[in-house]
């Protein structure tokens, strides 16, 4: 089976010609699917998009390296508000200025790695909480950053020609995604991705073994916030507005569900666990609008809840799934996806 | 203006302790910092308030009633979803309570919407008392003895009831409590129903002074937290501590410094606790073995 014999096999980009033509099949189908799709669902693999890379930047954080992070709204708000702010006061071309966003997302998760070396558990938890909510609290009050009302996004441009619609935008976030999501794949290939393994399974051996903890922890700290930061800034392209109570504490809670659905210490599993949150989150967003179920819900809700309170069905639904998926599948859709896989290439038997 | 500050950072010292007290003795025994603490006593609330404004009971039977609810939901949390976890590490068991957290809250807000509802409490939260040149509300006032109760109340069980010694020894080492014969998983449940009663009494307080909607216990809830973590998330008087400390630093910083920053400036002092004492001020660090 999928036994890897040497170095170059295990680094190798698509294992086999069958991988190959599924690959550029899925390149294919993603380069043709804003010409025939209607707007909405471009506007959904946006967002899916925007949500594989925060999930991938998160997972190298909880899933490879293992240090827990409550506080990655704080990135995506710095990517964010970082990147509008370059585009409106200096006027850099954008792509410069998301850069530079997740750059400075990556300074302060180095700078939030520091206290984490010294931290696990729920030390480290409330640490990186108190980020997040400290950084949303401070974005709201200061003038330079539009305050509690939010801040205008100027369309992304190349020149004079301007993106402004989801279509437009829709190959910018993609080639940005795939980038990401090829970067993190080889990333955890590499010395770097094993030492994180290391750590991750236990830090103390890891500094026997010679991992220098002091920097790859600061590095995966780093690193996760810089794409978590890069999504921050494609999030407000796409919204196209942006105030500071959108990145709030559950919103962290819900970028770790991500990676806990999808499946912990796997790019694949982000993959997976991005898009089918984010389509669920969609879904549910207009729950009164599903066929039966919505109606069943409408009357339920009037009769005995409140109907006005329906939308918040879906913080219970994803407060049910993650528990679920860590109480029976602890290696979430990821380890789902490996025993179908593993059962059917041994069927009969 | 320093004595008023004091005090009335007491006060508030005391829901955070109370909260923080909660999280600790669930931490001791399930060590986990169970991130739904906050909204299970905030549906605690609710359902005090329920009994209250829908159903005409009395205030102190209502009390009670929510008091015997949140047990019940402390039991059924506990006994439903986090002993049924299959490998239980600290991630996935943080993971289950903020799984808790966000479907009590779900919940909560679907049942009472985004409307900002009034506890009537029976002490009055206008009604002043003068000491020296600071001015105390009574609903202050019985905040800061029902929190002092409450804690001698605690102290008086783990020091002598036989349950509270029980839990005291599965805290300690689980395994050697099961071989002298305590039921462990029992005493887990005894102790979640505890925490929440704890966390539903410093609901009830906290609802007159905020107003009452789904959001009540975020807020407090990341600073008993913080409290907790501050005083050490081992002991049970490091966490009252924490919590009257973080109160009155809170207010002295919101009094002279700046009201603004108020809130952030408690995640500021955790971050340089945790950095210089990892383990919390009260408590004794230990070194993990491989």
């Amino acid at each position: 089976m999928d036994i890897k014999r040497d170095y170059y096999e295990d680094i190798r980009l698509l294992d086999s010609k069958a991988i190959w033509f599924w690959f550029i099949m899925l390149l294919l189908s993603l380069t043709i699917f804003p010409f025939i799709a209607p707007n909405y669902y471009i506007y959904m693999a946006n967002y899916m998009a925007i949500n594989v890379i925060v999930t991938i930047g998160l997972n190298m954080l909880v899933g490879y390296t293992g240090q827990i992070s409550l506080g990655h709204a704080g990135f995506f708000a710095i990517g964010a508000y970082i990147t509008v702010l370059f585009m409106t006061k200096i006027h850099l071309p954008f792509l410069l200025a998301l850069l530079l966003g997740g750059m400075i997302a990556a300074l302060f998760g180095f700078i939030l790695g520091l206290p984490a070396l010294r931290l696990e558990g729920p030390y480290l938890a409330i640490a990186t909480l108190g980020f997040g909510m400290a950084i949303t609290q401070v974005i709201g009050r200061w003038h330079i950053f539009g305050g509690r009302m939010g801040i205008e996004v100027p369309s992304p441009s190349f020149g004079s020609y301007v993106l402004n619609s989801d279509r437009q935008i829709y190959f910018l976030i993609i080639s940005i995604a795939f980038l990401l999501i090829m970067m993190a794949r080889n990333l955890m290939k590499t010395k770097v991705g094993r030492a994180f393994i290391a750590i991750r399974d236990s830090d103390i051996a890891a500094e026997t073994m010679g991992v220098n903890l002091v920097y790859y922890k600061t590095v995966a700290f780093a690193i996760s916030a810089f794409y978590v930061g890069i999504a921050g800034g494609l999030m407000a392209f796409l919204l196209g507005f942006i105030n500071p109570s959108s990145f709030n504490f559950i919103l962290s809670i819900y970028f770790l569900a991500f990676v806990i659905v999808g499946g912990l210490g796997s790019i694949l599993g982000s993959i997976m666990g991005g898009v089918v949150m984010t389509w669920l989150i969609l879904v549910l967003d207009k729950v009164q609008e599903l066929p039966y179920l919505g109606e069943a819900l409408v009357s339920f809700s009037s009769k005995w809840m409140n109907l006005a309170g329906l939308p918040n069905i879906s913080s219970i639904i994803f407060g049910l799934i993650i528990v679920l998926v860590v109480v029976f599948e602890p290696l979430g859709l990821y380890g789902f996806w490996i025993r179908t896989k593993i059962y059917w290439k041994t069927w009969p038997f | 203006m320093f004595l008023q500050l004091l005090i009335s950072g007491i006060a508030f010292g005391s829901l955070y302790a109370l909260i923080a007290l909660a999280m600790v003795i669930i931490y001791k025994t399930s060590e986990v910092p169970n991130f739904g603490q906050g909204e299970m006593a905030m549906i605690s609330t609710f359902v005090a308030y329920a009994l209250l404004e829908n159903y005409g009971y009395s205030f102190a039977i209502s009390f009670l009633g929510s008091l015997i609810f949140a047990a019940f939901l402390g039991v059924f949390l506990e006994f439903v979803f986090l002993r049924r976890a299959k490998e239980p590490n600290i991630l996935s068991l943080m993971v289950i309570t903020l799984g808790f957290q966000m479907i009590l809250y779900g919940l909560a807000s679907w049942k009472w919407g985004a409307d900002q509802r009034n506890l009537d409490f029976p002490v009055s939260d206008f009604d002043t008392v003068q000491i020296g040149s600071a001015v105390l509300s009574y609903l202050n006032i019985a905040t800061i003895l029902i929190t002092l109760l409450l804690m001698f109340m605690l102290f008086l069980f783990f020091k002598y009831t036989k349950i509270g010694i029980a839990m005291k020894a599965t805290q300690q080492n689980a395994m050697a409590a099961r071989i002298n014969g305590i039921r462990t998983n029992r005493i887990l449940s005894i102790t979640w129903a505890m925490s929440s009663i704890i966390g539903a009494v410093a609901g009830i307080l906290l609802a007159p002074i905020a107003t009452l909607d789904p959001n009540l216990m975020m807020d407090p809830l990341l600073k008993g937290f913080a409290s907790a973590v501050l005083g050490g998330m081992t002991t049970l008087v490091g966490a009252a501590i924490g919590g009257y400390m973080l109160g009155v630093i809170e207010n002295l910083f919101g009094g002279y410094v700046s009201l603004e920053f108020k809130s952030v400036v408690a995640f500021g002092i955790i971050v340089l606790v945790l950095c210089f004492k990892p383990s919390g001020l009260f408590a004794k660090h230990y070194v993990r073995k491989v």
